[in-house]
């Protein structure tokens, strides 16, 4: 509803460009009112992060000792898997609000306001993106007292936030595509499955040439693993154009590629 | 009634909560699904990216990853249906079904357990059946046949002990969200413990406390009947903590439907 008002409250007319950013704006506060408001959607956020870069650094903490492995701190190689695959869950949940919201007939009251319908999808992903700077710097802090290293500068931590709030883009408009469609809560099981699988077979635990057969193919593929990478370097060592156009060009193609997919849902759904 | 048909028809209760837990189950094979799947993904990709680990001075001397992460991914399949006896058992109270069970003359006893039994039969079926896939792709159990059987037995015994934890918070909350919510516990519980890695190559305080994890105590005995071979100390110990930590929960779980019922 907040959404509703702050677009009437805008001057220009409803398909105008300030209307659909007023939307964009309004429906992002919303979510991030929401998650304060409600510690049941805050806390996950923050725990599940948190719990993995534990759980990863703890256990595997002996792979450092192996030669070639990448990181002499095992913080550096994990922390960037960490923000990311919370990342991805934050943009999950910022699709299942959607979801949410769909289910209790809010969405509904939305498709009933005067504008395009362009602006409630974006608003939802501009939710996620912010949403993932939770886990991000949560991950961020809690690994600066194992050690972690920012050998990058700022530069790399640049890098580590846009591959983490487009990482939430991304995972957000798969949820959308399939909320739009499936109109349940319950349909964002699929795509958390989809997102652990797929940051799982990447190169988030171990270097590329550490593994063997398929999963050395399907991680060579992934476009997680261009992304990984660019989101890592900053803590490896001093950036590299060669890793970062990689990982650029595969975050703004999946950007682009959900985003469509996304749109022709909601399409689908409001014809 | 005299004590001999009164334990006849509890058991016989027992046997028919048990059956339509089963039936519950079957009936969501999508809710099973993911029990399955994800050890099994988890198997997968670990064994194709930590095979160089194998070589560590630390690690057990294990012929495959895949054998050494074998009951790891049998806990794991297990803990995803372990929350369900409890989920179930809120759900029969929100709806109602509870309170005509209570009403009509089914013992108490078998309310609880019967519902248990069901669970514990699926996990060891599920067991059974990852068992298989591990064997079948290439790993081996050296502890033959009588580890296999071990290895269920352990899977029904842990859905007792964490279905028991579920039911009483069923029974004292009677809500599905508050059981579902230990599910998390239960998976952070795995991961620090010796499921994916050897204690002897942690450090620092998370190898203390995945040395004095329970899950440890049970996973250990377990992994060294696939990867060293038959044992009957380490069976025991395999079987003893979950059968313990179920005495403890299924117990408290006892007490709190007597309380319950009590009040109501």
């Amino acid at each position: 509803m907040t959404a509703v008002v702050a677009s009437r409250q805008v001057a220009v007319g409803p398909g105008g460009a300030g209307h659909g950013a007023a939307v964009v704006v309004a429906l992002a506060r919303r979510g991030m009112a929401r998650m304060v408001a409600r510690p049941s959607l805050m806390i996950p956020t923050l725990l599940m992060p948190l719990f993995f870069i534990v759980s990863f650094t703890g256990a595997f903490s002996s792979l450092t000792r192996l030669e070639g492995y990448g990181a002499s701190n095992v913080y550096d190689w994990m922390a960037p898997y960490a923000a990311l695959q919370g990342s991805v869950f934050a943009g999950i949940g910022g699709a299942a609000s959607a979801a949410d919201d769909i289910e209790n007939g809010f969405f509904d009251r939305l498709l009933l306001a005067p504008g395009r319908r362009l602006p409630i999808l974006l608003g939802t992903a501009a939710y996620s993106g912010l949403r993932s700077l939770i886990p991000t710097t949560a991950v961020l802090l809690a690994s600066s007292m194992g050690g972690l290293s920012l050998r990058g500068g700022p530069m790399g931590l640049v890098c580590l936030y846009a591959a983490t709030v487009g990482m939430a883009v991304v995972f957000c408009l798969l949820g959308l595509t399939v909320a739009y469609r499936m109109r349940t809560m319950r349909s964002m099981m699929l795509v958390q499955v989809v997102g652990f699988s797929s940051m799982f077979m990447s190169t988030g635990q171990v270097p590329l040439h550490f593994m063997e057969g398929w999963l050395r193919v399907v991680a060579g593929l992934n476009p997680l693993t261009d992304v990984l990478q660019f989101a890592r370097q900053g803590f490896l060592g001093p950036l590299a154009w060669s890793t970062t156009w990689p990982g650029m060009v595969a975050l703004v193609s999946m950007v682009v590629v959900t985003g469509l997919a996304a749109g022709r849902s909601l399409g689908k759904m409001v014809p | 009634m005299t004590a001999g048909p009164g334990l006849v028809a509890a058991l016989r209760q027992t046997g028919e909560l048990a059956r339509r837990s089963v039936m519950a189950e079957r009936r969501q094979l999508l809710n099973i699904l993911p029990g399955l799947v994800f050890p099994l993904l988890l198997a997968a990709v670990y064994s194709r990216q930590f095979s160089r680990a194998l070589a560590m001075p630390g690690f057990p001397e294990v012929d495959s990853f895949l054998d050494f992460i074998l009951p790891a991914c049998v806990v794991q399949a297990v803990s995803f249906g372990a929350t369900a006896a409890g989920t179930e058992l809120a759900l029969d109270i929100e709806n109602g079904f509870f309170d005509r069970l209570v009403a009509s003359p089914v013992a108490r006893f078998p309310i609880l357990v019967g519902r248990l039994a069901g669970a514990a039969l699926v996990a060891a079926i599920k067991a059974a059946v990852l068992v298989a896939v591990f064997l079948a792709f290439g790993a081996e159990v050296k502890g033959g046949p009588a580890a296999v059987l071990v290895i269920m037995m352990v899977a029904a015994l842990l859905v007792l002990a964490i279905g028991g934890v579920g039911q009483v918070l069923a029974i004292r909350t009677g809500s599905q969200e508050a059981v579902a919510a230990t599910f998390p516990l239960v998976f952070v519980g795995i991961f620090m413990s010796s499921a994916f890695f050897p204690t002897a190559l942690m450090s620092g305080w998370f190898r203390v406390v995945a040395e004095n994890n329970p899950i440890t105590w049970v996973i250990d005995p377990t992994r060294r009947l696939v990867i060293a071979g038959w044992s009957t100390g380490d069976a025991i110990q395999a079987m003893v903590v979950p059968a313990a930590v179920a005495l403890v929960t299924v117990s408290l779980a006892v007490r709190a439907l007597h309380r319950k019922l009590g009040r109501s």
